[in-house]
């Protein structure tokens, strides 16, 4: 596996969980100020497409991310910047696929959160909710059927996700198969401009779980330590052998769907509400009283994180766009069965051309 | 000593299982029941582990296998109708049809769908996927029309690095015979001149093609030689051996089992208008399944459906005009 850009003075093996928490604030922040780069790039009309922020959900991503190890599977979604770098993704893959760059793992053939290096684990989302569920499932279960045992693999999804129909399929197939799958439910109240009320009509999404036999844990999602604890033990659970564990957690999401959204329509109360804090602010309060980190340091993370996306962003600007002369356009791997169209002919007087 | 195109099926993942230990069989009731038309017969037994039960989950099936795939295995999927791949479309279409152009990672799957007409079997337990499925890029189709290569296909199928939509006819499945499995194939993407003649050029595939050589024989008393293509693969599709047999007949006709708006037939016939336009002496045609869901009553199948009959009457109008 890639190792993170970032470079930390603790090892991913720490034991100390004072250091697991400074790592992990330091990979949240990096992911809110290479996203807030990211919105004002899109802003300035330099980035096609779309731009999809994690904000307000950053301390649940990254708690997914580094539960895992390296060898496990990860199939994040849209508001995982932070869990992709800390599963190892490097902040220039993000950059690179936002701009188009040539250079990118996906070649400006796929752009913004559709990134992933399958053959790492790293799996990269299309955009039907809840489709990457059974696809993770298919690695697990390739892996048991070579023998391979130990490694884990999880999914995000959102309260959205919840209601389609391959979210139904995929964790069921999970539990009928005993994969050691973890899924991880970011309830953050609103899929698209769509409120939980009009999303579902259980008590609670942990009771999903329930109806497929599946465990089920519950985390409030702004707050970093509790996301840490929860998201290792549910990973801990499936790697000793404990079937698919489900994690949800109940955060709002702290910006529109996309750039383009205003989110006019989340309720102010929840926005008042301890739904509404900053998980990013409160990581950075409780290290501060527990004593993990001093001001002064924070500052310095916060310059230093600055810098490599400036850095990052300013190389890939110079990185050249996908040429349409050059590409293959080819969409199977057996060059012998590509189809051949015949181009239409020629226009039939040579000043044809010139006339039109 | 015979083996039907469901045996050569049965015969040819018994091999894939045996000589390759990424391959391995997921879809509905393919386990210790064999499948709901035994194409997996005594297979788990013989492949412990391999050959595995699927919930009604047609989405997480493809699901399962695109990401077996990705991490180095081979597995066929099970469709127990073709009509119900509807249901794992997504997967299909947008997740394993896009791995390899997204990320350069192969994804070696093949879905098998029984397909095509059987009399009594209605609007959902009929139906030809193979026109929908070829309109997308990323996804090769195979529609084998006979025991040989229903057999050597399905092995190639397996073999290639690309995701297959291989499409079975249900009505060949018991009826079709040939003395023995073959010890040697023609590739996809290659057509079959099936039949020579020099009158008429019938292009057909899967079980089409036998109603097609039907049609032949009935005008041959008439005094008409008519050549029949197999095009084994609608997708890559062999243009070549179409326009070449055009060239000799100078007319066509096209038959497919799917409806009639779009599909392969109409994508035959714009390729020989575009490339070979010249050759033709008379407008190309073609005929398809009636633009309805398909018919549970028997005689309403055998009228929905193109048949011998209707091939052959389809025939005489463009062999007169």
């Amino acid at each position: 596996m890639v190792q993170a850009a970032i470079t930390t003075d603790v090892t991913p093996a720490e034991a100390s969980f004072g250091a697991l928490c400074r790592r992990a604030y330091r990979l949240m922040l990096l992911a809110r100020i290479a996203e807030e780069k990211l919105a004002g790039l899109y802003r300035a009309g330099q980035i096609q497409g779309g731009v999809f922020l994690g904000r307000g959900q950053e301390a649940l991503s990254v708690a997914a991310g580094l539960a895992l190890r390296p060898g496990d599977v990860f199939a994040p979604l849209i508001r995982d910047a932070a869990g992709r770098l800390a599963f190892g993704e490097p902040l220039v893959d993000a950059v690179r696929t936002y701009l188009g760059s040539r250079l990118g793992p996906m070649r400006g053939r796929d752009g913004n959160v559709h990134r992933g290096r399958p053959r790492e684990g790293y799996l990269p989302m299309i955009s039907h909710l809840g489709a990457m569920i059974s696809v993770v499932n298919g690695v697990l279960f390739a892996r048991r059927l070579k023998g391979q045992s130990g490694s884990v693999g999880l999914a995000c999804v959102g309260d959205g996700a919840t209601s389609a129909g391959s979210f139904h399929e995929g964790l069921n197939q999970a539990a009928v198969e005993r994969l050691p799958l973890v899924l991880v439910v970011a309830n953050n109240q609103y899929a698209y401009s769509t409120p939980n009320s009009r999303q579902f009509a259980c008590r609670d999404l942990t009771d999903k779980a329930a109806g497929y036999g599946v465990g089920c844990l519950s985390v409030d999602g702004t707050d970093l330590q509790a996301c840490l604890r929860v998201l290792a033990d549910a990973v801990g659970r499936a790697r000793a052998g404990g079937g698919p564990q489900m994690v949800v957690a109940r955060l709002l999401r702290l910006c529109g769907h996309g750039e383009h959204d205003d989110a006019s329509y989340v309720d102010p109360q929840l926005r008042a509400s301890a739904l509404g804090r900053d998980c990013l602010k409160v990581a950075e309060q409780q290290l501060l009283q527990d004593g993990l980190a001093q001001p002064a340091e924070l500052e310095a993370w916060r310059a230093e994180a600055l810098s490599e996306v400036e850095r990052t962003v300013a190389q890939v600007q110079h990185e050249p766009a996908p040429d349409p002369f050059q590409e293959e356009w080819r969409a199977i791997a057996t060059e012998a069965l590509v189809e051949t169209h015949a181009a239409p002919p020629l226009p039939p007087r040579p000043g044809a051309l010139k006339q039109a | 000593m015979s083996v039907t195109y469901l045996e050569a099926i049965r015969a040819a993942q018994a091999r894939a299982l045996a000589e390759d230990p990424r391959v391995f069989i997921y879809g509905q009731d393919v386990g210790a029941f064999g499948g709901a038309f035994k194409a997996t017969k005594n297979l788990a037994r013989e492949f412990p582990g391999r050959v595995v039960d699927a919930p009604i989950s047609e989405d997480a099936m493809v699901g399962l296998a695109v990401g077996a795939a990705i991490e180095g295995m081979r597995p066929i999927v099970e469709m127990q109708f073709a009509d119900f791949s509807t249901a794992g479309f997504n997967q299909i279409v947008n997740q394993a049809a896009t791995l390899f152009w997204r990320t350069e990672v192969p994804c070696p799957i093949v879905i098998r769908l029984p397909g095509g007409g059987t009399s009594g079997s209605g609007p959902f337990h009929s139906q030809s996927m193979e026109s929908v499925y070829a309109h997308y890029p990323g996804l090769l189709v195979f529609t084998p029309a006979t025991v040989e290569d229903a057999y050597s296909m399905l092995l190639e199928a397996v073999a290639l690095d690309d995701p297959v939509i291989f499409c079975e006819h249900k009505l060949l499945y018991y009826h079709l015979k040939a003395e023995r499995l073959p010890t040697e194939a023609l590739p996809a993407g290659k057509a079959r001149v099936t039949r020579p003649g020099r009158d008429l050029t019938i292009v057909a595939y899967s079980a089409m093609v036998h109603e097609a050589l039907a049609a032949a024989a009935e005008l041959q008393p008439e005094g008409w030689e008519i050549e029949v293509v197999d095009l084994r693969s609608v997708k890559p599709l062999d243009t070549d051996t179409v326009v070449a047999s055009v060239a000799r007949t100078g007319r066509l006709l096209c038959v497919g089992e799917s409806w009639p708006w779009g599909g392969v037939t109409a994508e035959v016939l714009a390729r020989v208008a575009s490339e070979g336009f010249e050759l033709l002496d008379a407008p190309p045609q073609r005929l398809n399944a009636k633009d309805t869901p398909i018919p549970f009553h028997p005689t309403l199948w055998a009228a929905h459906r193109p048949t011998a009959r209707s091939i052959a009457a389809a025939a005489r109008n463009l062999l007169r005009s």
